[in-house]
């Protein structure tokens, strides 16, 4: 097959992850070929965030192995993950409400005048230039980047908070429900961007519950259910209904009602 | 035409989130001049407003930067008076000037990061009850090294610290008696440098970001833990600083220094246009909250007001302030 040839970005060996009672995810076994878009699906619940707060390394495995880019990983800390190469766009839109847009997409990797470690100076203005070009090239409008956060529409900030992974060089993006809080022009938009990521082979893992979202996107799905991994098929060899199945649990006569078509 | 007057209002909010503070200064400087002619505007009078304010402002600084990342520090007037007796002690013992002079502001650096280690490595809920704690335990230990008594009689190089002058006799000529305060000197060295800090470093924006998300700012790579530390620490820096100065300004380290002193701070802080929810405020702005309790301080005394008055105009001017914040929430900038 085509994938084995490729390098293996991400792999994870049994990952499991329990909150006291709770085995919020349970010995998952998941690979990324470099380049490949992926999308993980399953209902509210099966464990979909919670297997991405372990790679990303917000929260610590309780067990099981997590490989990236040919090394065994111990990510402590989102930092130790995005050093590694991991940019996310997490679900509860990790953003500074009460800074500007050019502060929150540099925010943690700021540009400097020259390096005095956590002390360096600001380069205000560089930063301020080089929000607007990526904006640009993710085609996002906002007319005043120098307004802070809280005061953006859901959609402006998801498309700062996605400008800013896509916009650095990274060797894996992950979105947590990119577009769930969007309407159809920012969810347009958004798809874009991640069409772009494509073209310029940055693997992609998106979670969406919006089944037309992910077979337009994407040419594996990943299906989660109460925990654990269910299923993994191609885009190409599968459709709605058999993803659908495999979200439920149900083999039959889900389809056409179910609210994630 | 209520709905007239209402828009208008709204149209104004943002113009007295901006200037409203500098607004409110210039009527008070306006009033106090017309009530007191003769005294208010002299220049022995400004320097007193602002030899008094110069222990607070230091209090208010960090007490600022605390709130910013969403967090409070109850402590600072008790470290204020730990640092004040350990730096009388060290005094009385016979330590030389130059050793002395670093006695405060190391024992306040120390206190604050107690603070800090406390509220990240013991994981307090929150820095209000590591605080709190702290606010006995730091006034509790300065009374049982000092004895419960105050001790005087420091070398007049600390003294001058706190109380120097600088003559203007070159500018006023021979034997004016116009002078700068040393402490409006340090107060203006220091607020520079923590402006500095604040607006054009990256530790600066992580403080600020931490306030407003926490969350974002751990995602974005941010030691948020190290962070707390560093600021609750640069809080008691500045405490010992505050206590320096006031060693200069009394001559004694007393037990009751900066008795609920931390009280004023947050009030000149939350007057000063930043938001207690973290995220939000400007060093110019505490300083103007400090500057506003100073000037209201002074004037009651001027006219002879009852001190019980000046408690009732200060609360009154917090809860303005934070309405004012309120409607701007409400009907700013936000869409
Ligand atoms: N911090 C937490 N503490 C306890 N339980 C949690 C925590 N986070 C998630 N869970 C539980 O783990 C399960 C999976 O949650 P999550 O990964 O958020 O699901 P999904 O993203 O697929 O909707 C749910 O039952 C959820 O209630
Ligand atoms: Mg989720």
């Amino acid at each position: 097959m085509n994938s084995e040839e490729k390098k293996i970005i991400l792999k994870t060996e049994g990952l499991t992850k329990h909150y006291g009672g709770v085995k919020a995810l349970h010995d998952a076994d998941f690979t990324l070929a470099d380049g490949e878009h992926v999308a993980i699906v399953g209902d509210n619940g099966a464990g979909k965030s919670t297997f991405i707060r372990q790679v990303t390394g917000v929260e610590i495995p309780t067990s099981g192995k997590i490989y990236f880019d040919g090394n065994l990983v111990n990510f402590k800390t989102p930092a130790d993950a995005k050093k590694a190469g991991i940019e996310a766009v997490y679900q509860n839109l990790a953003l500074a409400d009460d800074l500007d847009v050019p502060s929150n997409i540099f925010l943690g990797q700021e540009e400097t005048y020259f390096n005095l470690g956590p002390f360096s100076f600001l380069n205000e203005n560089k930063m301020f230039k080089q929000s607007i070009d990526v904006l640009a090239k993710t085609g996002i409008k906002i007319p005043d980047i120098k307004i802070t956060m809280n005061n953006m529409s859901g959609g402006q900030r998801q498309c700062v908070a996605i400008s800013r992974s896509a916009g650095f060089a990274s060797k894996l993006i992950i979105m947590d429900e990119p577009t769930a809080a969007l309407g159809v022009q920012e969810t347009k938009q958004v798809e874009k961007i991640i069409r772009s990521l494509k073209e310029n082979g940055v693997p992609l893992i998106m979670i969406s519950h919006n089944l037309r979202q992910v077979f337009n996107l994407v040419e594996k799905i990943w299906v989660f259910r109460q925990g654990q991994i269910v299923g993994c098929v191609e885009t190409s060899k599968t459709d709605g209904n058999e993803i659908v199945s495999l979200i439920t649990g149900v083999k039959q006569g889900v389809g056409e009602e179910a609210s994630f078509i | 035409m209520e709905q007239k007057d209402d828009t208008l209002f709204i149209k104004l909010i943002p113009y007295i989130d901006k200037y409203g503070i500098l607004l409110l200064i210039a009527i008070m400087l306006l009033v106090l001049h017309l009530l007191q002619p003769d005294v208010f505007f002299s220049w022995r009078n400004i320097t007193n407003i602002f030899k008094q304010i110069s222990w607070q402002s230091m209090l208010a600084l960090g007490v600022f930067m605390v709130i910013v990342t969403a967090g409070i520090d109850l402590s600072v007037g008790s470290i204020l008076m730990l640092s004040l007796m350990a730096l009388a002690i060290s005094s009385r013992a016979g330590l030389p000037w130059q050793i002395v002079v670093l006695v405060a502001p190391a024992v306040g650096l120390v206190c604050g990061m107690i603070n800090g280690l406390g509220i990240t490595i013991l994981r307090m809920p929150h820095p209000f009850i590591m605080t709190l704690g702290t606010l006995y335990i730091f006034r509790g230990v300065g009374n049982l090294i000092s004895g419960g008594v105050p001790i005087g009689g420091f070398a007049n190089q600390i003294r001058s610290i706190g109380n120097g002058k600088i003559k203007l006799e070159w500018l006023y000529g021979e034997g004016a008696a116009q002078y700068i305060p040393s402490s409006l000197i340090i107060i203006i060295i220091i607020y520079v440098i923590f402006w500095i800090f604040l607006n054009q470093t990256k530790i600066g924006k992580w403080i600020y970001a931490i306030g407003g998300n926490p969350g974002a700012a751990r995602a974005a790579g941010i030691n948020v833990n190290r962070i707390l530390v560093l600021v609750y620490t640069l809080c008691g820096f500045l405490a010992g600083i505050g206590a320096l100065i006031l060693a200069g300004r009394t001559g004694s380290a007393y037990p009751n220094a900066g008795l609920q002193s931390e009280l004023d701070a947050i009030a000149a802080v939350i007057i000063g246009g930043a938001s207690f929810f973290g995220g939000r405020g400007t060093v110019l702005g505490v300083f103007a909250g400090v500057f506003i309790m100073g000037l209201l301080r002074n004037g009651l005394n001027l006219m002879n007001v009852s001190v019980f008055w000046q408690q009732v105009l200060i609360g009154s001017i917090i809860i303005l302030a934070v309405y004012i914040d309120v409607l701007r929430r409400q009907f700013g900038t936000r869409k």
